[in-house]
């Protein structure tokens, strides 16, 4: 009798603490598996890469250190720095211009407009292609004998030319043209869900006290999208630093190597030409120089959010 | 009683039948990216025959990026110790696979087919790693070809250029009627390619030899590379502003409906006039590159073949290597593709008249030595070299850089590639 009443009581209590204990480590045992992964596969092969830069690997990976050789060759070669300045005028134009229009645009569809549900989705859609469509389509219209040049000629004005794309000056800004296309409409989802979540009462106590709608938007919509603007410069950012498909498309990195990036470099470099270390180098460079840019901002901003 | 013994007997026989077949058997697997239409059909061939031979074949074709694909798919087999059988792979790309020490040697086969008195010397010294077989050639194509469409030239009164000062003349005429004397892709390669064939032609095998073989700075910043770097960069005024960019075929569609007159372009161009229906010597005339008629720039496709473990595998890649230099595939196989047989002395009955002249060509350049490799198809110097090569003649092309000045940072970013 005594037996069973300590089983009875027993048997619920273990299976609560065996309950408690799966509980507490499950989570650890389902993330587990994509930690391992992340671990190995990304920061893994970050030293894996980092390792093989310092190397003479050329066919394949070999692993006898040579000092900083490659970087040494990296620095002095020319198409290394077409290609950073390509990075650096495409970057700040493509993540400038797509904040620039997706915030107008966002503000402009916040006015309770009729017909917003298909605008939005007018402007959503490119961001549902792939950059290689992109990439294509924009590579017909700014041809000059085929697409915008060619168009206006017929429409009789002769005098019209818009050769970016065969342009080895401007090529790089045609990247932009397409990207921010692509992309803007994105950002203006983006902000709009941030509009969407001011609260009204502020606005209507700020139309109360007279301020004109350009002041309201000036000085407290647009700092109370400052988390909008933060994850838009991520995203952007790192779309901006891993472009790839959109120049190999659009500009094949040409007119010469005229609209080169660092991706494409590297590409180039590693699986074309042979040269694993050297490809190795200027991928440990792009990954110092994002890392030197968005850690700090990430820094700030997190430290800003945690002591507001 | 007699009955069983019979079943026996039948049993053992194909049993021991079995065993023979097997330990002849094997199977190969072939890494290569020959995929689409004519030169899918010409693998094809090469398929069938070993599989005459009861072997059988593993097709591992991996499409894209002429062959950056495979190369990325190859290495990853190789580093994890599972290399294919065979892998088509070209020029000194074969030399830093024998670095590797990853190859077979094929002397064996070579010996008995007699592959030394087949193949031209320079040829066969790119099969070769440290003196022994390690690849098979498959075809030669010759680069240096002139694809002109002669109505145009007519339209304008032009005629077909053989030195650089007449293709002057002749594209100014071609301008002046208000037609594109030049078909050009402005992708780094073509431009390449229209570089090399100047440089054989104005400088000659020797001059070629040094400057786009041996890679010597001395010479790639002689005058005599400033006069071919000038004659590039004088032809870019015949073509057309929509050149950055454009593939190849599309630039011989050009010429093939009579927009341009004339495309650089080795002899696959000639798929794309037979595919328009054109017919050689009427719609379409090949010529040589201008002053370079006696001089023949190769580009030979070949296969390694790795070491493999199974025995019947390595048999079956022996049976291979044997099966490409034998004349039936050498022919079936070029025919398919619009290139020659890398063997001479071949039968000339099934091709044509672009082919034969090809043929003639090669043996006489070989005979000269005027046969020399393509450093725009990766038969001449390790794929560094050719990057950097790449990289000064088409930025040199395509900005308002000096002839001296390209000429100086031709050698100077070999020096640096090396």
């Amino acid at each position: 009798m005594d037996m069973a009443v300590t089983y009875a009581e027993n048997r619920p209590a273990a299976g609560r603490r065996w309950w408690d204990t799966m509980e507490r480590l499950l989570p650890k045992l389902v993330l587990a598996p994509t930690t391992v992964a992340g671990l190995v596969f990304i920061y893994g092969f970050v030293l894996w890469t980092a390792w093989i830069s310092f190397t003479r690997s050329s066919l394949l990976p070999k692993y006898d250190l040579a000092g900083f050789h490659q970087y040494l060759k990296l620095f002095t070669s020319e198409r290394w720095w077409v290609a950073s300045k390509n990075l650096l005028i495409f970057g700040t134009l493509f993540v400038t211009i797509c904040i620039v229009i997706g915030l107008l645009l966002a503000i402009l569809l916040d006015q309770r407009i009729r017909i917003e549900g298909a605008l939005r989705t007018i402007y959503l859609y490119p961001m549902a292609l792939s950059f290689i469509v992109t990439g294509t389509a924009w590579k017909w219209i700014l041809n000059p004998g085929l697409g915008l040049e060619r168009l206006v000629h017929q429409m009789g004005f002769s005098g019209f030319t818009f050769d970016w794309l065969v342009n080895p000056k401007m090529s790089i800004y045609t990247v932009v043209i397409a990207g921010v296309w692509q992309s803007s409409g994105f950002v203006m989802a983006l902000f709009l869900a941030g509009l969407r979540g001011i609260d009204d009462a502020i606005i209507k106590a700020a139309q109360v006290d007279g301020a004109s709608l350009p002041r309201i938007y000036r000085c407290i919509v647009i700092p109370s999208l400052r988390p909008v603007f933060f994850s838009a410069v991520i995203i952007l950012a790192h779309i901006a630093i891993k472009s790839f498909d959109l120049v190999v498309v659009l500009t094949r990195g040409g007119p010469g190597y005229a609209s080169d990036l660092p991706a494409t470099f590297m590409y180039a470099f590693a699986f074309t030409r042979n040269q694993l270390g050297f490809g190795a180098a200027s991928a440990m460079v792009m990954l110092g120089a994002v890392m030197a840019i968005i850690v700090p901002y990430l820094y700030s901003e997190l430290r800003h959010k945690r002591n507001g | 009683m007699n009955r069983k013994r019979l079943g026996l007997a039948v049993m053992v026989g194909l049993l021991v039948g079995l065993v023979a077949v097997s330990a002849l058997a094997g199977e190969v697997e072939v890494l290569h990216w020959w995929t689409s239409g004519g030169e899918a059909r010409s693998v094809a061939v090469l398929k069938k025959l070993l599989e005459q031979e009861g072997h059988t074949w593993k097709d591992f074709a991996v499409a894209g990026g002429a062959g950056d694909n495979a190369m990325t798919v190859l290495r990853s087999r190789v580093v994890s110790g599972n290399p294919p059988t065979a892998a088509q792979v070209k020029g000194p790309q074969i030399q830093q696979w024998g670095d590797e020490g990853v190859l077979t040697n094929l002397d064996a086969v070579a010996q008995a087919g007699n592959w030394d008195n087949l193949l031209p010397k320079v040829v066969a010294d790119v099969m070769k790693y440290q003196d022994h077989y390690v690849a098979v050639p498959v075809n030669v194509h010759r680069i240096n070809w002139m694809w002109c469409n002669p109505e145009v030239f007519r339209k304008a009164g032009a005629k077909i250029p053989t030195t650089w000062k007449a293709f002057d003349e002749a594209a100014a005429k071609i301008q002046k009627a208000g037609m594109i004397p030049v078909a050009m892709g402005g992708q780094n390669w073509q431009e390449a390619t229209l570089f090399e064939s100047i440089v054989v032609g104005v400088g000659g095998p020797e001059f070629y030899h040094k400057t786009m073989v041996a890679a010597d700075p001395a010479a790639l910043q002689s005058p005599k590379m400033v006069e071919c770097l000038k004659i590039l960069k004088n032809i870019k005024q015949y073509t057309d502003r929509d050149a950055p960019g454009r593939d190849w075929n599309l630039a011989t569609a050009m010429v093939i409906n009579g927009k341009a007159a004339m495309q650089f372009m080795g002899d696959w161009a000639k798929g794309e006039f037979i595919a328009a229906g054109k017919s050689n010597g009427v719609d379409y005339v090949a010529v040589p590159v201008p002053q370079s008629s006696g001089e023949f720039l190769f580009n030979v496709d070949s296969f390694i073949m790795f070491q493999v473990a199974d025995k019947g595998a390595q048999e079956a890649q022996q049976a291979m290597a044997r099966l490409i230099m034998e004349p039936r595939f050498q022919e079936v196989f070029n025919v398919n593709k619009g290139s020659i047989p890398c063997r001479l002395g071949m039968s000339r009955a099934a091709f044509d008249d672009v082919a034969l002249r090809s043929m003639d060509e090669f043996a006489s350049a070989a005979a000269s030595g005027a046969l020399l490799p393509s450093m725009a198809h990766e038969m001449a110097v390790v794929p560094a070299i050719r990057g950097a090569m790449f990289d000064v003649i088409t930025n040199y092309y395509n900005s308002d850089m000096k002839a001296e000045q390209a000429a100086k940072s031709l050698a100077s970013a070999v020096k640096a590639a090396i």
